[in-house]
């Protein structure tokens, strides 16, 4: 023992373990965030059983079975429960009872003693609402205009039921489209009309000019009016036809609810699912997750413009990242003279890798948001003033912010592909007499590519990690529409936008029902883990490649 | 020239003629030179906008350190704008309408700008009754009150509605009498009032004078507004206080907004402090001498926490109300300011800073703030003894009045006093504080918010959470990065490597949620885990390694070395499950039933979300950077050490130590470095993962404000080019230059630590 442990070996080992837990801290992790991301939309049970309130009154309850933990049983005497003076620990259960409409609260902690049988009633469904949260219940009886078209017991009840909440949901993504996309256009339409008319008085136009303008605008306001009464009339042809169908169903305590079947995402039992059944409900539901919007205050839904927001945010980062990065890499490496200043100024460079990427955020509001941005817009958009178009935080400023927080990776990263590039090959280019940029651009930049594509992907994904920055310069909880769509100018760079990190920050921390919005954050961070991972590992990869490809270059 | 070339056995040569390939040599020699400009045009520029950052947050920060500016635009003769003697002056926020309050009992308003007379409003003084004294609350009120020779009083508000005929601004001003147009009767006994005070408090006006045979009246008015007919009605009361001990006579008196407070000063330098709560027993609770020489003016700062005392000497000083245990109030000299050469004449509080203007009888102005304990500015502005100064509500603009009469109109620029190296970086006595302290609480919803600026707390949590970080961050990432480098085989650290680069790429916004909404919870529930997972772990790693040992040589032949990582990972996970699982019933044994209630009972603080949360969170992302570092400078120590001291007979450990550790050191402090770097600026995961409360301790169970955080917190929230703007822009402007330093010192030693390596 004693030589063995003055030879050294514990520490050894010591140093070995922690290698061993890093590895396990950051499976863990990842494990961590697949497992709960995943299992959001797997389709729980549903579990009927009673419970023994702190009054000592039996309950119903019905729900799905969020988690366990072991508790002290001093911690629940504390917590104004009875508990036999000999236990010491018990476990309790997180349900979710959904039902937001009926009771305050919808998730609550159970303890284990005084459960009763735990049962998985076949007919108990669960029914994604649009307001209000989950509900749990049995139902009863299907509704059309106040009267009743079918009942539980009879055959074709569900699939009454489904094909009912199918139009009701068709019915809903048709008001949605005409709300978003045609009176979104006349909107746009009437205030580029307000804009040009300001913009005219503005420049002072003279009295015939501003005349001709008028006739002409009130024209095109007529038209747009008449055209927003035509699809009003429609929509609410259609809120009519959806306020048609509604559910009876009880809840646990046997109380009798309906609700309107206008406000049904999705009916389902997972109780009577078989293995198959959920899979097909965990596709559906994983792909709704990504193609839907958020509902209820982002804490249900999906997060289909927080993807889009960061996806497009880093399209925009990448355009402006790129050339500028590459050239001023080339400029360090080929053209700048070597000296002690050039290694002072790259050292700087480097280390602006490293500045916290707050102050890029602060940087990008001061500088970017209210300096550039109130000047462009008292330039080119006074029509518009006082209610900023540049002058407040916004995508342009993002992607701009972040390009600049990721050109140093960039930078760093091209160079050193242009520094592995070997000298033969730029003196054999020289030697057939092709000038200096005829070297660089045939030569070495095509050779270089891989390492500028490694230096992009990381920025990629160190851009869509990124939060704290963002938070001060375009990002909010949620956005009004899409910073892409069908009216001109079509990418709209001033508008805000959403974001995968800051949705996982905003759900999470600022959201009145946490744990309601937790399985949504897993989810969320989920996605953007795997994002970041994938983007990560092409370019370790595409790196490893590039090392090979110049080993065997310069043997 | 010839058109083509000529034809070499019968064949067209592709060879371009003369002409062309001079063409086509200029066409590359301009290429070249393009790219070559275009290039180093772009690269200065990149390397110009990274530049710009240090430039453009230096210029935000720098108004901050800039002193008051006084520009005099306007001078006119104050006959001009005032029939009779001068009392006392006012500016109105759109700085274009002064007013003149008259010993005639007048107030009279002119064109601040040009000195032009706009309205006259004279002032219903009963029959045969003279002004005698002038007194005002603090400005944000606008009352005046005018005791008379009659020992009544009036009070007076000055009210401005704004009217926009034409969408030009116009500005109507009116005096106001909120305890009505009939004269308040002071002093029951008819003196004459030398001196009056007014204040609108929580229990009315209050209104306070000095009779011209030394009693202290004071008096407690309400007046009620008749909905239908208009009439002011007015109930109140009237006290006479004790007198001043040894026959000082009274010369300045101020009330407080609270109603509690009276202050009298003496003509023998003193300030006398009666405690007027109950008015009925009013008590004088203290008399200081402010041996400074004797007061010549005194007056409250908005907020009415402190006074200003100026004296015949030429100081100024600021005194606080301090409470002591026994809730007794006492006045404390708090700060002293640069000295006018003259007396002080006039004091002039700003309507909603801590700052003040003083003038003096040699001319001299000066410009001081009470919290930052700073002198904006002092110099002679006028040749005569300057007898009014008067700032408007948005100090843009002052009207200073001498007594040779001369009025003149300055424009001043004074953005940021509150500012200073003391009110940032040292303990200050704020209003209403029993101490000097550190606190950071920029602002509030009150106008008379006394903003607390001091960049100590969040400094302190700053480097609370990048401690505790490094705790965790340094043992795992040197050890792993030891190992990993020179006892682990190249196969598994193909796998390894990849691994801890995912680690660094983890967002850490994922981090901090994970820390505020998982690893939080989960760790006040299992408090105890901590501990035994810091005992247990080590143990567990050296004895599986003893056990190893004494395993018969078959199986240990089985595995080489090297992968000693991989047998440790499963009874990692074991000892990690045992800790857990004992976890409730340890704190059953040892601590009632719940060590966070143990922890409180015995006075320590714990918050859910703390200091170990975010040690734990933000040593994982900074784990990776130190670890990478660190492993490259312990792999690229070269062969031939490592192996002449194996040649020699030395254990693999004893290399490591005797060799390896000490060529590697300063890669592993710049790795180090690199770490704490990170860890100062890291944002999202202090943000998620602390309540974010700026305390100033180290206690590990409770949270901290960091600076990174509370910039994100508050800067989308302040109005911009405030002085909290400029401070946040201060805060990252400290972030920055303070990683900037650590990393470039850090990238230096790399660099230095390469050479050596090849020289090696």
């Amino acid at each position: 023992m004693k030589n063995w442990m003055k030879s050294g070996a514990p520490w050894i080992w010591l140093n070995g373990g922690a290698v061993a837990l890093c590895i396990v801290m950051v499976v863990g992790l990842l494990g961590l965030i697949a497992i709960r991301g995943f299992g959001h939309f797997w389709p729980a049970d549903i579990v009927q059983t009673t419970i023994i309130n702190k009054a000592g009154q039996e309950k119903a309850i019905l729900g799905e079975r969020v988690r366990s933990e072991v508790i002290p049983a001093a911690v629940a005497r504390d917590g104004g429960y009875e508990v036999a003076s000999d236990v010491e620990l018990i476990t309790r259960f997180l349900i979710k009872e959904g039902n937001r409409d009926v009771s305050p609260r919808d998730f609550n902690w159970y303890l284990e003693t005084g459960m009763g049988e735990l049962n998985y009633p076949e007919n108990a469904v669960s029914i994604e609402r649009r307001e209000w949260g989950n509900f749990y219940g049995f139902p009863q009886a299907l509704t059309e205009n106040g009267k009743v078209i079918a009942t539980i017991d009879d055959e074709n009840f569900w699939q009454e039921l489904s094909q009912r909440v199918e139009r009701s949901v068709d019915l809903h993504s048709d008001i949605n489209h005409i709300e978003k996309v045609d009176i979104g256009r006349i909107n746009h339409k009437l205030e580029r009309m307000r804009l040009d008319k300001r913009r005219l008085e503005l420049q002072n136009a003279d009295s015939a000019t501003m005349a001709e303008a008028e006739a002409e605008f009130s024209a095109q306001r007529a038209e747009l009016d008449a055209q927003y009464l035509e699809v009003k009339a429609e929509r609410d042809a259609l809120y009519k036809l959806l306020e048609r169908d509604s559910l009876l169903a009880t809840i646990a305590s046997g109380k009798e609810t309906s609700i309107a079947l206008q406000n049904i995402v999705r009916v389902t039992r997972p109780n009577a699912m078989g293995v198959f059944g959920k899979m097909g409900q965990y596709v559906e539901r994983f792909w709704e997750f990504l193609t839907d919007e958020p509902r209820e205050a982002n804490t249900e839904g999906g997060i289909f413009p927080a993807i889009f927001g960061t996806v497009t945010m880093v399209m925009v980062m990448s355009i402006i990242v790129t050339p500028f990065g590459v050239l001023a890499a080339i400029y360090l490496r080929e053209y700048a003279k070597q000296g002690p200043i050039l290694r002072l100024i790259r050292i700087s460079v480097y280390n602006l890798a490293g500045v916290p990427s707050i102050v890029y955020g602060v940087f990008g509001l001061g500088f970017f948001v209210y300096f550039l941005g109130g000047s462009l817009d008292e330039l080119f958009y006074p029509e518009s003033l006082p209610a900023p178009t540049f002058g407040t935080p916004g995508l342009f400023w993002a992607s701009l912010t972040l390009a600049l927080l990721t050109l140093p990776v960039v930078i760093v990263s091209t160079e050193e592909g242009l520094s592995r590039i070997p000298t033969t090959i730029r003196q054999g280019s020289l030697a057939l007499g092709a000038t200096k940029a005829e070297t660089l651009w045939k030569v070495v930049v095509p050779l270089a590519t891989p390492a500028m594509m490694t230096g992009l992907i990381l920025a990629i994904a160190r851009a869509a990690g990124e939060v704290a920055p963002l938070m001060l310069v375009g990002v909010v909880k949620l956005a009004p529409s899409l910073p892409i769509d069908g009216n001109y100018p079509y990418l709209h760079l001033d508008q805000k936008i959403m974001h995968l990190g800051f949705h996982i920050y905003d759900v999470g921390f600022q959201s009145p029902n946490v744990e309601a919005a937790r399985p949504l954050v897993y989810a969320t961070a989920l996605t953007l883990v795997l994002l970041i991972i994938v983007l990560n590992l092409t370019a370790i990869r595409i790196r490893n490649s590039l090392r090979e490809k110049y080993r065997s270059a310069s043997d | 020239m010839s058109e083509t070339s000529p034809a070499v056995n019968g064949t067209e040569s592709l060879m371009p003629s003369a002409s062309e390939r001079a063409r086509l040599r200029n066409v590359r020699r301009l290429k070249d030179s393009i790219s070559k400009w275009g290039i180093t045009t772009a690269g200065l520029a990149v390397v110009g906008a990274l530049g710009l950052i240090f430039f453009y947050l230096f210029s935000e920060v720098f108004p901050l350190m800039k002193d008051a500016d006084v520009n005099v635009i306007e001078s006119y003769p104050v006959s001009q704008v005032s029939s009779a003697d001068n009392r006392h002056m006012v500016l109105e926020r759109y700085e274009q309408i002064g007013a003149s309050l008259t010993s005639a009992g007048s107030v009279e308003f002119f064109a601040a700008d040009q000195g032009k007379t706009m309205s006259r409003t004279q002032l219903p003084l009963p029959a045969g009754a003279k002004v005698t004294s002038v007194g005002t609350s603090t400005p944000n009120e606008r009352l005046a009150a005018y005791g008379l020779s009659s020992g009544e009083m009036l009070v007076t508000r000055i009210d401005y509605s704004l009217s926009y005929p034409n969408d030009q601004r116009k500005i109507t001003p009116e005096v106001v009498f909120p305890l009505g147009e009939a004269p308040i009767a002071l002093d029951p006994q008819g003196q004459s009032l030398r001196a009056v005070a007014v204040q609108a408090t929580g229990r009315g006006h209050v209104l306070a004078g000095i009779t011209a045979d030394n009693r202290i009246q004071l008096g407690v008015y309400t007046s009620r507004t008749n909905m239908i007919t208009g009439k002011v009605s007015t109930s109140g009361k009237v006290y006479t206080l004790p007198r001043l001990p040894d026959g000082a006579q009274a010369q300045i008196i101020q009330v407080d907004k609270t109603a509690r407070h009276l202050l009298v000063a003496d003509d023998s330098a003193q300030v006398h402090l009666f405690s007027v709560e109950k008015p009925a027993v009013a008590t004088l609770t203290g008399s200081v001498a402010t041996e400074r020489g004797q007061i010549t003016a005194m007056e409250f700062l908005v907020g009415t926490g402190s006074v200003v005392i100026g004296t015949e000497e030429g100081s100024v000083s600021q005194w606080l109300l301090v409470r002591n245990p026994n809730n007794i109030y006492h006045l404390l000299p708090t700060r002293d300011f640069d000295s006018l050469p003259g007396a002080i004449t006039t004091i002039a509080p700003e309507y909603t800073r801590r700052g003040f203007l003083v003038g003096d009888s040699e001319g001299y102005l000066g410009i001081y703030h009470g919290t930052a304990a700073r002198t904006l500015l002092v110099e002679q502005v006028a040749d005569a003894p300057i007898e009014q100064l008067a700032i408007s509500p948005i100090n843009g603009k002052m009207l200073i009045l001498d007594q040779a009469g001369l009025v003149q109109v300055t424009e001043l620029w004074n953005e940021h006093p509150e500012i200073s190296f003391s009110s940032l970086w040292q303990k200050v006595w704020y209003e209403g504080r029993s101490e000097p302290e550190y606190v950071w609480q920029a602002s509030s919803g009150g106008d008379e918010f006394e903003p607390k600026m001091s960049l100590v707390p969040l400094s302190i949590g700053t480097l609370k959470a990048a401690l505790f970080a490094m705790l965790f961050a340094i043992p795992l990432g040197i050890m792993g990065a030891l190992y990993t480098a020179y006892f682990m085989t190249p196969k598994m650290r193909g796998l390894v490597k990849p691994t801890i680069e995912i680690m660094e790429a983890l967002p850490t916004v994922i981090l901090g949620f994970l820390a505020g909404l998982w690893l939080a919870p989960f760790l006040e529930n299992h408090l105890p885990a901590v501990f035994s997972v810091l005992i247990l772990m080590p143990l567990m790693m050296v004895m599986v390694g003893y056990g190893w040992s004494h395993l018969p040589q078959s199986i240990r032949h089985r595995v080489s070395d090297g992968w000693e990582a991989a047998i440790l990972i499963v009874p990692i996970l074991l000892t990690g499950w045992f800790c857990v699982a004992i976890s409730p019933h340890i704190e059953v044994w040892f601590f009632d039933g719940s060590m966070r209630q143990w922890f409180t009972n015995n006075g320590i603080n714990y918050d859910q979300r703390n200091a170990l949360v975010v040690g734990i969170a933000m040593g994982f992302a900074v784990i990776p950077t130190i670890f990478s570092i660190a492993e490259d400078a312990v792999f690229n120590v070269p062969r031939h050490l490592t192996q002449g001291s194996l040649a020699l007979g030395a254990t693999r450990w004893q290399t490591v130590i005797g060799v390896v550790l000490p060529t590697a050191s300063p890669g592993i402090f710049s790795a180090v470095m690199m770490g704490f770097g990170r860890a100062v600026g890291e944002t999202m995961i202090v943000l998620m993962a602390t309540g974010n409360s700026p305390v100033v301790n180290f206690n590990i169970f409770e949270g901290m404000r960091t600076l990174s955080a509370n910039v994100a917190v508050e800067l989308p929230e302040t109005a911009v080019d405030s002085t909290h703007f400029r401070v946040l822009f201060l805060a990252s402007l400290v972030l920055l230059a303070l990683t900037f330093v650590v990393n470039t010192c850090a990238e230096i030693i790399r660099q230095r630590l390469r050479k050596r390596y090849s020289n090696l």
